[in-house]
């Protein structure tokens, strides 16, 4: 088999799921900087104990988080040692300046929120919730700003094959840094706050826990509430940066194949690449020009203004971002019932409503994990765009069949690790809050 | 010097200051859990303490070796691309080791009924990466065979030559070291006296890894025996591990730890003395090496990392030392 395509398959698995556990943390750090700032201002116990329940399931999601995020940062030696050597000049700071900055001071902050709450003041404790709020808020800016620059490089010239940097901020906020990382961090919050609301109301609908159910209800399904809706405004700021600085990415978004003056915007279609035809196509006329331009009969490039070898696989970057809209239309409704709810006060009695909750906290990691596809897949064949082709990006000396031995490896270790991490999840919510707060250890 | 050579050479010692504070603070959890079977056996209290004693702490100290790692990637790429890919498997038994250790300590705790399984997790995932990244810089350090394109042309059992494994052994017991004094300053009653009888013991095994991996300099490196602070760093090795012996028999746990560390320190000063200015040494030929010349990052790279670096990492270790201020004192089974 093709060593690129087992590094290609290698990096989607180790990435994918470490990406499980970066959204829960910044959602859960976001919930218990809340509840934290309720409790130094009020003394109201609840909250203390809310903190600490909170950081319990914290520390299981971190602890997942860490083993599997250290893959990444070696795999661009290990799978894309090309690829690290002509870029290492740019793509390398950014990770370097993650650890300095930003992850020393969530792991050693966290070290104090999950153990320190007897050996600190109030004060010093609700500090530190910040520092681990920060430290994981900004962990992500680097991460995306790396992104970022493989999406829309800039800030380099290339010397001798290799990529130099001249300006370092045009390199960190290029031309999609900022829509990204508002993007991905109210995606993230998405599914941390709807993670917590589904906890809650399986408690709720259990009669159980409840003084302690409610108010974590309420606020991480406002916050839930709160993102779905800005999601949309994140959302069409990211699209039209797509739009002008990777347009041939946008066009595979819509299966729009015809340079097309007022065009429209995609709501369903079947786009086979062989024909060069989208099927099935279901669109909202002129909506793609006004949403990119603001005027209805404004020009967007098709896909066969593009040399065809230049072209990302289309039926999956088509595919994957419509399962993205598609959900954050469901999470709007959704939305929009819970305000209603929440406005006549029957939140806690309308159980179809808890229940929808609890069954679709897996949703808003499918629509993250779909919508990365989408930005990944949709950048191919660049690893690096219009700069370094993923082709061209490999290891060049590590063999095929070692490739495949350490995917089948990763492939047990994380489906154990999966299985793992569910079971104990589920343990400790069953315990529920009072029993746990009340348990040595973390 | 042009300000490219400073900033190459400034790297190459930020970049050693930052694995060997990983070797020494990482370095005590790891030593830990290779060394939980012998200092806990089947006692769960014991264990429990053991893990206690490193909970709130080990999240930060394994953050010194993803900043090395990154830190390297970004001042030093071609070394970075030759080595993890060159060294595809070894690196990979790393990870695996590293991933079994993260979730075996939180495991651990969560699944009494299967403490046997995450202890012996805990246990592997300590030893293997302990023992690898020591043969990984005595492979760099003695030369592998390297094509005009920088990119490694050995095997997997190149690595396994003679000189790493030494080093790699030699790596091994100073973590052990880091650990046993470690556990002592922050045990009790019978756990604390076979830490300090466990350190004690280490003492010789390390005076004689010490020892072999000189000897092994001289036969495989016979040209690196007129380096100077090599041979200063080698001194502070020795009086430490004296120094160490000696508070260990007096009880002495806070400055057994920092005289342990500071031999861990000046193992690296050797490294680092014998090594400048390479990064990865040919096999070759000198024309085949990678060094911190033909290796590194342009020059505005390294300068504005240089400043994150230089501001960012006294803060780091500021705070660091305020966490552990916080929990200082004797670890227990309960909390």
């Amino acid at each position: 088999m093709d060593a690129v395509l087992l590094s290609r398959i290698q990096f989607a698995l180790t990435a994918g799921f470490h990406y499980i556990f970066p959204p829960l943390t910044f959602g859960l750090t976001l919930i218990i900087l809340y509840t934290e700032t309720v409790y130094l201002r009020t003394d109201n116990v609840l909250y203390k104990n809310l903190t600490k329940y909170l950081a319990k399931i914290l520390a299981l999601v971190f602890a997942m988080g860490v083993a599997t995020g250290i893959v990444l940062e070696f795999s661009f030696g290990t799978n894309w040692s090309t690829y690290s050597r002509i870029v290492g000049d740019i793509f390398g700071a950014p990770l370097a300046a993650e650890g300095i900055s930003a992850f020393f001071l969530e792991s050693v902050f966290i070290g104090v929120l999950l153990f320190g709450r007897d050996r600190v003041s109030k004060k010093a404790y609700w500090a530190a919730a910040l520092m681990v709020f920060i430290g994981s808020h900004l962990s992500g800016l680097w991460i995306i700003i790396a992104n970022s620059w493989m999406q829309t490089p800039a800030g380099f010239e290339m010397v001798e094959g290799r990529a130099v940097l001249t300006n370092f901020y045009e390199a960190a906020i290029n031309h999609s840094t900022i829509q990204r990382y508002l993007h991905t961090v109210v995606g993230a919050w998405m599914a941390g706050s709807l993670f917590v609301a589904g906890i809650s109301a399986w408690y709720i609908l259990k009669k159980r826990d409840l003084d302690y159910a409610k108010p974590l209800l309420t606020i991480s399904l406002l916050i839930f509430i709160f993102t779905s809706f800005i999601q949309f405004g994140t959302g069409h700021y990211h699209a039209v940066q797509v739009a002008k600085t990777q347009p041939v990415k946008m066009a595979a978004f819509e299966g729009l194949w015809d340079t097309t003056a007022g065009a429209p915007l995609s709501v369903f279609g079947v786009p086979v690449a062989a024909d060069k035809k989208t099927y099935l196509e279901i669109g909202i006329p002129k909506l793609l020009s006004i949403m990119i331009y603001a005027d209805p009969d404004a020009v967007v490039q098709g896909l066969n203004d593009f040399p065809e070898d230049l072209h990302p696989p289309i039926f999956l970057t088509f595919t994957t971002y419509h399962i993205m809209i598609a959900l954050g239309s469901l999470f709007a409704l959704m939305s929009a019932i819970g305000l209603l709810l929440i406005k006549r006060k029957k939140l806690f009695e309308t159980d179809w409503y808890l229940k929808a909750i609890l069954f679709s906290i897996p949703l808003p990691h499918i629509s993250n994990q779909t919508g990365w596809m989408a930005a990944e897949i949709g950048r191919q064949p660049w690893a690096i765009y219009n700069v370094l082709k993923t082709a061209d990006a490999a290891s060049v000396v590590v063999p095929a069949w070692q490739i495949l031995l350490t995917i089948i490896l990763f492939s047990i270790i994380y489906i154990l690790l999966f299985i793992l991490f569910i079971k104990f999840l589920v343990q400790m919510v069953r315990k529920g809050p009072k029993v746990l707060i009340n348990e040595k250890g973390y | 010097m042009e300000t490219i050579e400073i900033l190459q050479i400034s790297w190459f010692f930020l970049i050693g200051i930052l694995f060997a504070g990983y070797a020494v603070l990482d370095g005590f959890d790891l030593g830990i859990g290779a060394l939980m079977p012998f200092l806990a056996g089947s006692d769960e209290k014991k264990a429990l303490t053991l893990f206690n004693s490193i909970g709130p702490v080990w999240d930060g100290n394994k953050v010194w070796l993803v900043t090395a790692g990154g830190a390297l990637f970004a001042a030093f790429p071609h070394a970075y691309a030759t080595v993890f890919s060159g060294f595809y498997l070894a690196m990979m038994l790393v990870l695996f080791g590293l991933i079994f250790r993260a979730v075996s300590i939180k495991f651990y705790a969560l699944e009494p009924e299967r403490r046997k399984v995450w202890g012996y997790a805990f246990f592997l995932g300590s030893v293997i990466p302990s023992i690898l990244f020591g043969v990984a810089l005595g492979n760099v350090i003695l030369g592998v065979p390297l094509d005009s394109g920088m990119e490694f042309r050995g095997t997997f059992l190149t690595l396994l030559r003679p000189f790493p494994l030494i080093i790699g052994l030699l790596g091994f017991t100073a973590i052990l070291m880091q650990g046993s004094v470690y556990a002592a300053l922050k045990s009790e009653g019978e756990l604390q006296m076979d830490a300090r009888s466990t350190a004690s013991k280490l003492v010789y095994v390390y005076l004689v890894m010490f020892a072999a991996s000189l000897i092994a300099s001289f036969v495989f490196m016979p040209q690196n025996i007129g380096i100077i602070p090599a041979w200063i760093c080698a001194a502070v090795t020795v009086i430490s591990l004296i120094l160490l012996k000696i508070n260990i028999a007096k009880g002495e746990d806070f400055k057994s730890f920092i005289f342990s560390s500071l031999a861990f320190f000046s193992l690296w000063g050797i490294a680092g003395s014998v090594h400048f200015p390479n990064m990865v040494k040919a096999t070759g030929g000198a024309a085949y090496d990678i060094t911190i010349y033909n290796g590194s990052s342009g020059e505005l790279t390294l300068s504005i990392m240089l400043g994150i670096a230089l501001i960012g990492m006294p803060v780091v270790i500021a705070y660091s030392i305020y966490v552990y201020r916080i929990f200082k004192g004797k670890a227990t089974a309960g909390n």
